[in-house]
């Protein structure tokens, strides 16, 4: 089958068929099947985000009236919250690429990780049922703040319920991730010389274990009330529907750094490669992981300063979501102390990391501004929370997927893509973005709220530019995909390490074989990103 | 196509570590999973102490404390179900689970005559005399059924996965040098005791 006499055969050929792969329990296997259940979603996602932005290009219903506008909002935020950036890169690249950075051939538990992926189908399948059953997807927003998602006609059972089983799926991944990380690191491979992706990846598995729980509790006591009467946040008999938005925030807040840790994983692994110099650093950004996922904990009253809350509860909750930014500073500091005088190679997944840190550091500033009690008076629930958070989720983690789809494109299909296209579609990719969700900053701080499928004429400018972005954005995206495509079909193949990586992923044949590695992978002396040849100072 | 090298770290062979790490890191989300719902009471009862007393009055202790003895007797024979297999006893571990999963069906069976009896009691959301109940009452009513009863849904997992254990001992798979699973399957089922241990006394107990 291949060409050369030596290699062996890839773990695209060692099977082929349809159940070879929806039954596989090969870690590189599912996560393809994450990588095209996700991607596709993402598009999903994607076309019902343009369809509002289209709406929006005029004040008034033009296009969608106001019901069918809250609907799709909805619809579009559980889609790319719970189908695309949670399961994202730690379902995709985590399942992919953890266990070779580990010198492993699998996930502790191969069998579960199978059936996380089809929680996952199955949890989709309950979200996109609303579409044809009941009375219409949700309307809540994808908040399902009681007591409008007790009250409302709605079918809010079946997408909170899907919400709650992709929660367990996303569960038994991180569980599967930490005993990975605990019990098949290769021989000689302390905590220390782990690959920082993987340090991400462990910090994240932690609150996904830790935190969801609680929003599946959460939901499923509304769909108690839904289904059975069991009205346990109904306010007519006492209930109280605060507390319903306390049990939602602490998961969700957390969940906020369930999709930005692996994002930072991904750029800690792209600067040491292309700056070809050891990550500055190491030990302050693996334990800023630590730090974040601890602190983001004790956050999640700042999703509620508006709602009723003790002036002291406020100021706490504050000056906590403060202390986020700490290690999250830490991070970025070293990634430019590590690009410093170093000798950069600029390539389409450099871009992308350079591009996170970019975006990130405004999604992460206008996050403290909403995190000042003063400001988020004024600014909840308008356009700025969204451009906030838009930012912090597309801008970085959305972007790091692209970095880390362009990075380890050459290792998972043993391909290349075209860089010159791939440089091209990056720039308008970028270029579209900012001129989608930065006028929503601008429209948040003149007033204009979130979740209306109308406005006052005063905000249509702005409004027409970001529209307008939306589609730079989307020619972007299209031309991104078409480009990744291209690459698959040409003949040309990727040499093992086109980046000249030392992590262990770098070590296998381009696609790897079905057990990773034909003998014992060779850690890198003195720490996984030492850099033989780097230029020092 | 043969396989020739294997890892030493390799994730296909049986680690009985792992497994039990997994197992423990499982038992933290369900513990999590009811900790949402003990906040849920908490926040409510001090909200409504004397509605709380007065609705946990309807209950019967007397019911209550014969299942708190059956599934702590169960969560014994569990755990000596275990030593029996280490000593290479499969028979005695064997007839030790099958009185395990006789508890349960019990602890089940006198848990659907409580519900029975407060359901002819008319205190099942939306029935006539529930209505008539007060507030804090009913909100009583609520976390009583909806907490016994993700409850009970526990004990019958717990029951399927030791049958399941059950059959793999006949089977001889699981044995004297590999029980992980069989030591898995108690450690669920000490959680689903150990929860009881805190929602007997919640709803029962406190005056
Ligand atoms: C094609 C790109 C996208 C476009 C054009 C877009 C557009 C929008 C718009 C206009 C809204 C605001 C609706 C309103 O408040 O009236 C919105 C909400 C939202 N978007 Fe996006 N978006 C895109 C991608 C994403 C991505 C990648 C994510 C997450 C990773 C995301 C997550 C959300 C969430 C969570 C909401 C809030 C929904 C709610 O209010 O319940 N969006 N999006
Ligand atoms: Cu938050």
């Amino acid at each position: 089958m291949t060409d050369s006499s030596v290699s062996q055969p890839n773990f695209f050929e060692v099977k082929k068929g349809l159940f070879s792969w929806i039954f596989s329990l090969d870690h590189k296997r599912i996560g393809l099947l994450y990588l095209y259940s996700v991607g596709s979603f993402f598009l999903v996602g994607a076309a019902l985000g343009v369809l509002m932005r289209l709406e929006l290009f005029n004040p008034g219903a033009d296009l969608i009236e106001a019901k069918t506008y809250n609907q799709v909002f909805t619809l579009h935020g559980v889609i790319m919250i719970f189908l695309f950036i949670i399961p994202s890169i730690p379902a995709v690249f985590g399942n992919f690429f953890l266990p070779i950075m580990l010198g492993t051939d699998d996930v502790a538990f191969p069998r579960l990780n199978l059936l996380s992926w089809w929680l996952y189908v199955l949890g989709a399948l309950f979200a996109l049922s609303t579409l044809v059953f009941g009375d219409g997807p949700a309307d809540t927003g994808w908040t399902f703040y009681a007591p409008y998602s007790v009250k409302t006609g709605t079918n809010v059972s079946m997408s909170v319920l899907a919400a709650f089983i992709l929660g367990f799926s996303s569960i038994l991944t991180g569980l599967n991730f930490i005993v990975t990380i605990h019990r098949l690191r290769a021989p000689g491979m302390g905590f220390n010389q782990m690959p920082l992706f993987a340090w991400a990846l462990y910090a994240t598995s932690w609150i996904q274990l830790l935190a969801t729980p609680i929003i599946g509790i959460t939901l499923l006591m509304i769909v108690a009330e839904r289904m059975l009467g069991i009205g346990l946040f109904d306010p007519s008999i006492g209930g109280d529907p605060i507390l319903y938005q306390h049990l939602f925030w602490i998961y969700s807040h957390p969940a906020v750094y369930i999709m930005a840790l692996p994002a930072m994983g991904i750029v800690s692994e792209i600067i040491p490669t292309f700056a070809q110099r050891t990550i500055f650093g190491y030990k302050a950004i693996a334990y800023s992981s630590l730090a974040i996922a601890f602190v983001g904990y004790f956050v999640w009253g700042h999703h509620m300063f508006t709602s009723g809350m003790s002036g002291p509860a406020a100021y706490i909750f504050s000056i906590l979501t403060f202390f986020v930014a700490i290690p999250t500073s830490i991070k970025v500091f070293n990634w430019l102390a590590t690009m410093y005088k170093g000798s950069i190679n600029v390539q389409v997944p450099l871009l992308y990391a350079v591009a996170f840190i970019f975006n990130f550091l405004i999604g992460g500033l206008t996050g403290l501004v909403v995190g000042a009690l003063a400001a988020d008076v004024h600014l909840h629930d308008t356009y700025f929370v969204v451009g906030h958070f838009h930012y912090v989720m597309f801008g970085g983690t959305g972007f790091a997927f692209f970095g880390a789809l362009h990075y380890w494109y050459p290792k998972i299909w043993g391909k290349m893509y075209n860089k010159l296209i791939a440089n091209i579609a990056f720039a308008i990719l970028f270029i579209g973005f900012n001129t989608l969700y930065f006028p929503m900053l601008i429209l948040g701080i003149k007033g204009m709220p979130r979740r209306y499928y109308d406005y006052l004429p005063e905000f249509h400018t702005l409004n027409q530019i970001s529209t307008v972005g939306s589609w730079i954005l989307i020619i972007g995206l299209l031309l991104m995909i078409f480009n990744l495509f291209k690459g698959y079909f040409s003949k040309q193949k990727a040499p093992a390490n086109p980046w000249n990586g030392i992590t262990l992923e770098w070590q296998t044949q381009s696609p790897p074989t079905l057990y990773n590695f034909d003998k014992a992978p060779e850690l890198v002396e003195g720490g996984p990103y030492n850099y033989p040849n780097a230029m020092k100072g | 196509m043969e396989h020739s090298f294997v890892l030493p770290n390799s994730g296909h062979t049986y680690d009985a570590k792992a497994s039990k790490l997994g197992m423990w890191l499982f038992l933290y989300t369900e513990l999590l999973l009811f900790g949402g719902l003990f906040i849920v009471y908490m926040v409510y009862r001090s909200l409504n102490p004397d509605a709380f007393l007065m609705a946990s009055l309807n209950l019967n202790v007397w019911m209550g404390t014969v299942n708190t003895v059956v599934l702590l007797t169960s969560s014994m024979t569990v755990a000596m179900s275990i030593t029996a297999i280490q000593l290479g006893n499969s028979k005695l571990s064997l007839k030790l689970l099958l009185i395990t999963v006789f508890a349960a069906v019990v602890f089940l069976v006198i848990k659907y005559f409580e519900w029975g009896a407060k359901i002819e009691h008319g205190l099942w959301p939306g029935m006539e005399h529930f209505g008539s109940l007060s507030h804090g009452e009913q909100l009583y009513f609520y976390l009583y059924f909806f907490m016994t009863g993700l409850h009970g849904l526990h004990v019958i997992v717990g029951m399927i996965f030791i049958v399941v254990v059950m059959n793999k001992i006949k089977k001889g798979s699981i044995n004297k040098d590999k029980n992980q699973l069989l030591e898995n399957s108690g450690l669920y089922w000490h959680l689903v005791d150990l929860i009881w241990i805190y929602l007997f006394p919640l709803f029962y107990l406190i005056h």
